[in-house]
This record gives C-alpha cells, sequence and structure tokens, in this order.
C-alpha cells in the first residue's frame, strides 16, 4: 500500500501568500487595530470605555458633522444620478458630435484632484472671486454664496458625475440591440421599451455607481474643507480633531474614525451586495446602434451636454488662467505673467520631485502587488486567498483621512517609527490606490485560459517562471487600464498625504492644499495647472499605449 | 525518450468526492492510447494526474519504472496539447515552438535545427513568423502539437484536441496528429468523448466511466466484443434485447422473448434459463422471412445507410433505450420499408453479444476486460 502523497509543498506561490500576508498585517491590520484600541480608550486614564463615542453623540457640534455628511453626500448622489444618467443615454443613443472628445474631457474632469475644484470656484464666486465683484461692481447683485452646503454640492456634484456617465455609458454599451430589437418586435417601443427593458437592465450598474458616488463624496476632505467653511463635514471635524490635539493620543478622533469606517463599511457591503446579486451577465455582439438627430432635438441634447462638460471643466480653466496671472506677493495684480511658476520652481519644486518620486515608488509597488495578488486570489483559491481577497476590500472603505490617522497612531512610536519618512507616504499611497490596479487585473486574469500557464509548465518552465514570462505579460495590458487610474489618483491624492507628510516629504496636492490656505492663490493656481498637466499627459500616453478609448473604471 | 507509462491504484478525491477510487492502467511504449468517456468520467482528471497538474491522492503513477508522483509538473519532460490550444499569444508560430527548447539550454543552431525540422513536420512552416491570433484553428492546433513534440517529451499528453474544430478539419487533424504520432514514434494519451475519433485514431482504448476502466482493447475489438452493456451501447449503438440461455437440437444460443432461438456458438458455460440481454447492433440486423417481427416507425436516410427506428412491443426490449434501430445498407437493399409496415429482422448470430442479466459483463467466449 503506497502512503499517501497529498503533503504540502512549498513554492513560489507559498512565498507571495506569506510576503502579501506580511504587508497587510503590517500595514492594514495592525494599524487598523491601533485604531480601534485607540478609539475605545479613556483620553485620560487609557482604559478601556465608550467616552470618546458618548462624546460625540451627547454634543451637537460633532454629532452634527455626521448629518451633514449623510446630507450633502445624499444630495450629491441624487444630483449625480439625474445628471450623469441622461447624458449616459444621450451619448450611446444618439450620434453626438466630438464624443471622442467629449469623453476625454469628462475623464479629465473627473480625474483632476477634487480640492482645485473648490477652490477655483472660489476663486470665481467666492467673497473676492471674479464672478462675484463684477455682479457687485456692475450689476449691483449679490451673487449667493459659494460657501457651505451649496458649495460643496456644487463642486462634487461636477466632479462625481463622470463615475455614473461611465458606469451606465458601460452598461449600455452591454446591451445588445437584439434586446432592444426583440422589444420592439414584441409590441413595445419608445419609452415604454426604456422603461421596461433598459431601465432594469441598467439598473443594477447605476445603483452600484450611486454608491461608488456616495462612497466618494462622502470619504472627501478636501472640497468641504476648503469651501465648506462652517458646514463641517465627518472628514473634515476628523481632520480638525487631529491637528488640534498632536502630541497627545488622539483617542477621540480614532472613534470618529471608528465610526466613519462603520458606516463607509455598511455602504460598501451594500454596494457588493447589489453588484453580486443583481447585475445581469450580458454581453453583446451587435451594441446599440446611434441614432442620428436633428433640429431642437439635436441641438437641445448637444446644449445640455456641452453645459454640464463645460461647467465641469470650468475649475480647469480657471486654475490654468490664475496661473498666468501677474502677482506681487500674494495679490494678483494686472497683466499676465510666470512669476507663479518661478515661485513655484524656485520655492516648491522639491514637492513636484517628491509627488513623482512618491508617485512612481508607490506605482511600482502597486502594480507587482496588484499582480501576485490578482493571481492568488484568481488561480490559488483557498482559505488563506479568500482571506486575503477580503483583505483588499478594506481600502475601499477606510476614507483617505481616517488610513492617513490610522497610520500615524500606528507608526509614530520607535521601533516602528516613520512618521515624517517617505516610506509611511509611499504605504498610504500603495494601500490607498492598490484596488484599482487589483480589480483590473483579476479582471484580466479571468479572461486568461489557465492552460496557457499549464502549456508552458508542462515545456519545462518552473510556475514562477511561467509566472513572470508568459503570464504577466500577458496581463499587461488589463493591468495597465488599472494602473492608469492608480497613478493618477496616486499623484492627486490629498486626505492621507496631508495628514501624513512632514517636511521634506510634502507633495504637490499638499502644497497646493497648503498654498490655497495661506491665501497665496498663485502659486496654488501654477502647481494645480502642473498637477493637471501631468494627469492630462498621463492620460494621453495611456490612451497612445493601450489603444483604449477610455478608462474603465 | 518515449516511455511506457504505468497507472497503479491511484486515486482522485475533489471536495470529498472520489473522482476516481482505484485505478490502474499500463500503456506500452510509443502507443497511441486514447482515454474514451462522457463527459465527467475522470478521464481529463486522469491526464492532467499523469501531467503533473493535479495531485494525486493515492497510488502510484510511473513513467517505466520511475514514480513520478513527487516531481512537480515542469520537470516531468511532458508534452501538453489542449482543447483551446493555449498557444502564446504574444509569441510567433516560431517563438511558441522555441519556447520550451530555449528552457532546455540548446544550443541556438540546434533550436533552429529542431525547429526547422518540426515546423515541417506539421506543415506550419509558412505560418512561422506570423502571431497567433492570424491562424485558423487547425493552424494553431498544429502549432501546438509541434511546440509538445519539438522537446522530445517523454509521453505526449492530449487533452481533447480537436473538439474546437469542426467537423471537416475535425477529421483532416485527426489523421495529421496520428501520422505525426507515429513519424516520431513516441506514446501518446489521448482524451476524448468522440468515439468516432477514438476508433479512428488509437492502437488501444481505455473506455471509462464514473472514474473507472470499464474496457480496455483495440478498437476493434471494443466495437465488436464489448465487455459490458455500457461499453456496448457508448460505443456505437446497440439494441438490447431480452434473452434466456437454451439449448435446441443440441445446440447452445439466446431464445428471444418472441420464442426466437438463435444459436451461438462461443458461449461461455451457463445454465439453461438464465436470463441475459443479447445486444445486436443495428447493421446487424438483416430483413428475412422469419425472426424478430417489428414495425417501421420512422425512417432516416443518411446516405449509405437507412436507419430505421423499431417498435418491437412489449417485452421483447429493455426499457429505456435511447432507440431501437436498423440500419438497411443502401447497397444491397431491395427496397425502403414505408413507415408503419411490419417486417422480421434476423440478428446475425455470429456477430451479436450476449451479456449477464444486469449488464455487467460479456458471456461471449474469449472477450477481455483488459487487453
Amino acid at each position: 500500500m503506497p502512503e499517501s502523497r497529498s503533503h504540502f509543498k512549498w513554492d513560489f506561490w507559498t512565498f507571495v501568500i506569506i510576503g502579501v500576508l506580511g504587508v497587510f498585517m503590517l500595514f492594514l491590520i495592525y494599524p487598523l487595530f491601533t485604531l480601534f484600541l485607540s478609539g475605545f480608550q479613556d483620553p485620560y486614564t487609557g482604559r478601556f470605555s465608550m467616552v470618546n463615542f458618548a462624546k460625540f453623540f451627547h454634543k451637537r457640534y460633532y454629532y452634527r458633522s455626521l448629518f451633514n455628511s449623510f446630507k450633502v453626500t445624499t444630495a450629491v448622489t441624487l444630483l449625480a444620478v439625474l445628471i450623469g444618467t441622461p447624458m449616459a443615454w444621450f451619448m450611446s443613443s444618439f450620434r453626438i458630435r466630438a464624443k471622442r472628445l467629449l469623453d476625454v474631457l469628462i475623464i479629465i474632469s473627473m480625474l483632476s484632484p477634487p480640492f482645485i475644484g473648490a477652490y477655483s470656484w472660489i476663486l470665481l464666486c467666492g467673497r473676492s472671486g471674479v464672478v462675484t465683484q463684477t455682479l457687485s461692481k456692475v450689476f449691483n447683485c449679490e451673487w449667493p454664496s459659494i460657501y457651505g452646503f451649496g458649495g460643496i454640492l456644487l463642486v462634487l456634484t461636477l466632479k462625481l458625475y463622470p463615475f455614473i456617465y461611465l458606469y451606465v455609458s458601460g452598461a449600455l454599451k452591454k446591451i445588445d440591440s437584439s434586446l432592444s430589437e426583440a422589444a420592439e418586435s414584441l409590441g413595445c417601443s419608445g419609452a415604454r421599451k426604456v422603461v421596461t427593458v433598459v431601465m432594469p437592465l441598467i439598473m443594477p450598474t447605476l445603483l452600484a455607481g450611486a454608491l461608488m458616488v456616495f462612497m466618494n463624496a462622502l470619504a472627501d476632505f478636501g472640497t468641504p474643507m476648503l469651501i465648506g467653511e462652517g458646514y463641517s463635514t465627518m472628514p473634515v471635524q476628523i481632520y480638525s480633531e487631529f491637528i488640534s490635539e498632536v502630541g497627545e493620543t488622539a483617542n477621540f478622533p480614532a472613534a470618529m474614525s471608528v465610526i466613519m469606517v462603520l458606516v463607509t463599511t455598511v455602504i460598501f457591503s451594500l454596494q457588493k451586495y447589489i453588484i453580486n446579486r443583481k447585475s445581469f451577465v450580458m454581453s453583446s455582439l451587435r451594441p446599440m446602434h446611434a441614432k442620428e438627430i436633428s433640429g431642437f432635438k439635436s441641438l437641445l441634447v448637444h446644449g445640455y451636454i456641452w453645459l454640464v462638460v463645460a461647467l465641469s471643466l470650468v475649475p480647469q480653466v480657471t486654475v490654468i488662467y490664475t496661473s498666468f496671472l501677474k502677482t506681487r506677493g500674494q495679490i494678483f495684480i494686472p497683466g499676465y505673467s510666470f512669476d507663479s511658476y518661478r515661485a513655484v520652481f524656485s520655492t516648491m519644486i522639491s514637492s513636484v520631485k517628491n509627488s513623482f518620486e512618491f508617485g512612481l515608488s508607490a506605482i511600482a509597488a502597486i502594480i507587482v502587488l496588484g499582480m501576485l495578488i490578482a493571481y492568488l486570489t484568481t488561480r490559488r483559491k483557498s482559505a488563506i486567498t479568500n482571506f486575503i481577497d477580503s483583505l483588499t476590500m478594506l481600502p475601499y472603505v477606510i476614507p483617505g483621512s481616517v488610513l492617513g490617522i490610522t497610520l500615524l497612531l500606528a507608526f509614530n512610536k520607535k521601533p516602528l517609527l516613520l512618521t515624517g519618512t517617505a516610506i509611511i507616504m509611499i504605504v498610504s499611497l500603495v494601500i490607498r490606490r492598490l484596488p484599482y490596479t487589483l480589480r483590473s487585473s483579476s479582471a484580466i486574469l479571468y479572461q486568461i485560459s489557465p492552460s496557457i500557464e499549464e502549456a508552458s509548465i508542462s515545456l519545462g518552465c518552473s510556475p514562477a517562471r511561467t509566472f513572470w514570462r508568459v503570464t504577466a505579460i500577458m496581463m499587461l495590458p488589463g493591468v495597465l487600464s488599472g494602473a492608469i487610474l492608480s497613478w493618477i489618483t496616486v499623484l492627486n491624492e490629498l486626505s492621507s498625504s496631508v495628514i501624513l507628510y512632514g517636511g521634506d516629504t510634502k507633495t504637490m496636492s499638499v502644497a497646493i492644499y497648503s498654498e490655497v490656505i495661506r491665501a497665496s492663490y498663485g502659486t496654488a493656481a501654477a502647481l494645480s495647472t502642473l498637477l493637471t498637466i501631468a494627469t492630462v499627459a498621463s492620460l494621453l500616453v495611456f490612451f497612445k499605449l493601450s489603444g483604449a478609448k477610455d478608462v474603465s473604471l | 525518450m518515449s516511455v511506457a507509462i504505468n497507472i497503479e491504484d491511484v486515486k482522485k478525491i475533489y471536495n470529498g468526492v472520489e473522482v476516481i477510487p482505484d485505478l490502474s492502467l499500463a500503456v506500452k511504449n510509443g502507443e497511441f492510447f486514447t482515454l474514451l468517456g462522457p463527459s465527467g468520467c475522470g478521464k481529463t482528471t486522469l491526464l492532467r494526474m499523469i501531467a503533473g497538474f493535479n495531485s494525486i491522492e493515492d497510488g502510484l503513477v510511473k513513467f517505466d519504472s520511475d514514480v513520478i508522483n513527487d516531481i512537480p509538473a515542469h520537470k516531468r519532460n511532458i508534452g501538453m496539447v489542449f482543447q483551446n490550444y493555449a498557444i502564446f499569444p504574444h509569441l510567433t508560430v516560431r517563438q511558441n515552438v522555441e519556447f520550451g527548447l530555449k528552457l532546455r539550454k540548446l544550443s541556438a543552431a540546434e533550436i533552429k535545427e529542431k525547429t526547422d525540422e518540426i515546423l515541417n513536420v506539421v506543415k506550419i512552416e509558412q505560418y512561422q513568423d506570423r502571431l497567433p491570433e492570424n491562424l485558423s484553428g487547425g493552424q494553431q492546433q498544429r502549432v501546438a502539437l509541434a511546440r509538445a513534440i519539438v522537446i522530445h517529451p517523454s509521453v505526449l499528453l492530449m487533452d481533447e484536441p480537436l473538439s474546437n474544430l469542426d467537423a471537416k478539419l475535425r477529421v483532416e487533424m485527426r489523421g495529421a496528429i496520428r501520422e505525426v504520432q507515429k513519424h516520431v514514434g513516441i506514446t501518446t494519451v489521448y482524451v476524448t468523448h468522440d468515439q468516432e475519433e477514438a476508433l479512428a485514431i488509437s492502437d488501444r482504448i481505455a473506455v471509462m466511466k464514473e472514474g473507472r476502466i470499464q474496457q480496455v482493447g483495440a478498437p476493434h475489438s471494443i466495437y465488436t466484443r464489448p465487455w459490458n452493456v455500457f461499453v456496448s451501447t457508448f460505443i456505437g449503438h446497440s439494441n438490447l434485447f431480452f434473452g434466456v440461455i437454451a439449448t435446441e437440437n443440441g445446440a447452445r444460443g439466446v431464445r428471444f422473448a418472441n420464442g426466437w432461438f438463435s444459436p451461438v456458438e462461443n458461449l461461455l458455460p451457463a445454465e439453461d434459463g438464465t436470463k441475459v440481454i443479447a445486444s445486436v447492433r443495428p447493421e446487424e440486423l438483416s430483413v428475412r422471412d422469419e425472426g424478430l417481427p417489428c414495425r417501421i416507425e420512422s425512417s432516416v436516410f443518411l446516405g449509405k445507410y437507412m436507419n430505421y427506428t423499431l417498435d418491437f412491443g412489449d417485452g421483447m426490449v429493455l426499457p429505456d433505450q435511447p432507440g431501437i434501430e436498423y440500419s438497411q445498407d443502401i447497397g444491397h437493399a431491395e427496397r425502403v420499408f414505408a413507415n408503419g409496415e411490419t417486417v422480421k429482422l434476423l440478428p446475425n448470430a455470429k456477430k451479436f453479444n450476449v451479456y449477464t442479466e444486469d449488464g455487467s459483463r460479456s458471456l461471449i467466449k474469449g472477450v477481455v476486460q483488459y487487453a
């Protein structure tokens, strides 16, 4: 009787599993654990207590921010859906002029840092804004305040409707025209067809997109910080509590972070549930045919689309324009110049350098980790890799500012003293932006037949070599489509960096933010312009390299 | 060098289910050996155990006398051809074929020589600098075959390599595979669910069902002398009749339910009155003045043959058969029959098979399960 031979073998992937688990444990589980522990600690005695939570829910000043967050986030989500859905419908069912350009513009408006939106709307419609001043001087009429709820709503909606647009467009593209024809052959057409066939098919995608917008709006820090003024939301409240508590134990902001993470976890689970339960598997051989429209209808549709796109591009244009204004110190004076750029290159060049250094290091780590983890979770299914898979969901539920605090609390003591170093900046970038690359890597792996790898192995190539020589190369196009999102969001990252940066590790986003806070609008605009250029250039390189026509979310 | 494969008492368990409980098999050196069976019978599982892609829960797999259970797949020196070709899409045809050679640290001249030769053998020289996406399915499968053979593997494993091709190409490619295999003389294990393909291509066939070997033998003996009712109905078509062992005028044979007696010369010893199953293929029936009366239900004209579906009435044939059929050879038929006509069909006593009542084994002398 031969002995059983199913014993465990150490191979390349075993080491990868151990390595990945180690990274997650150190930079995600341990910090989150520290955060929770800290949240449940009495700031004075250090004992376990609910005192921080009691404080939050007792004082209106604190719990108000939670309500504010929900209010503004719900409003943003609704508006984004109302704007984005018809846009997607128009763009895919009618022949729209310059569709390609519009698509790129929409992606650009989505991928630019959100706080640039806030800041340029302040430049335009703020207390001393151009529009405000002109209106009061010329027409002597008052422009409604841009600060507070309305401003946040405006900025976030224009920034986030592209998510809905891209999600719904994607879903519409997948509807085979035969479905629509089948409906018509059964006597169902026009509005009735849209309601009974098209709507139900895109509904799951729309919901998923809406929740994505909700999450983004809820976690956004820069916009409410700049334009919210008295209207404080959770991320802002957490940040200001944290800043005012530096040097102490930060138990109270930690508790608020815990609340925030719980809320986002619920929303995220809801989104996952909807995507898993309610999405339809569709593959379209013949996508919907775009109809020609003319006359008044065409005018209306084009007008609507261009209005929305133009509005969402106002920030970019304003910022670029402002960056060329002549300045004296912090004040703009008539005329144009490169003063702001000179100032940036003489005093803030290190932030540009940092952004690219950290960004490139982070994206390299993201790509390697993303590919390896995607492989583990799709090809080496086991209890451990399932666990890793669920760990990779964590970044979705940790808002940037919370992640910043989490890492800061965990790594501010020896032997794990990383505060203020480049390493902690890079780590936070990797954690926050890994999911994009991870998801696209998994998606492409599902399209690569495992027998290709087996063919390589059968030819004598070891599994590890097969991964690098065959699988990785075949994965590359898919990986890139996620990596471009990771890269652009890494470049524009503010909410965690603003908490983690030290004197030498300021990035462009952080520098813009602090220049805006200092009311040094010229340099802020110049830096923002550079950031926008970097973003657009990255996108263009990506389109060129991949031959893709849009980014996939 | 090519090897013999000896599989001894192997077991495969998937999620707690014994997919292959206990299987032994010997494949001779240089042989074209086919694993044939319905889907889910464990044939691909067994092939992947030989390849090293599936773990072996128990038992031994040997190449000649070397146990390979613990040798990882990439060190087993196997050539494998997959159902979906598994051509590396980022490499040209030539680079695909060179892939395995480059890993074997051969000199550039050697690699070139071997690659040129095999490209010639499988007739894809003219496509050597193309990317796979520009090749047809049949051409891709030729690349896969070349890539697998060029490394001079110990064994060649093929997992339903033709099932993605259209019918005409399938016939052409199976000829090509057979030719190349004989040319290089390599031990080949071939998996398919297509019995016609198996009969056409193999030296020997193992018919599998539910993880167990039903019969091993040359295509001709598997078809003409199936070991059990499963094999007789899975390979080709067989009509199953109720019968009993009987002796008439000193001759032993089978009495059908209507009383018709058919003498069978080479019956194994069995008492008169033993219940049996008589398995008669559609082409083993012929229209006579006496025999088994039946009614023609429907007919399908197939060119060479007219295929009739028959109704023998109650109690003659086993219930739940996919169809009782008679193939009439058009080349020798006097006339074709109309639906509803009644005819008498005589089973060819030299050809038809007799099985135990449970259908588990043949009662014909000289029929063996493992040959």
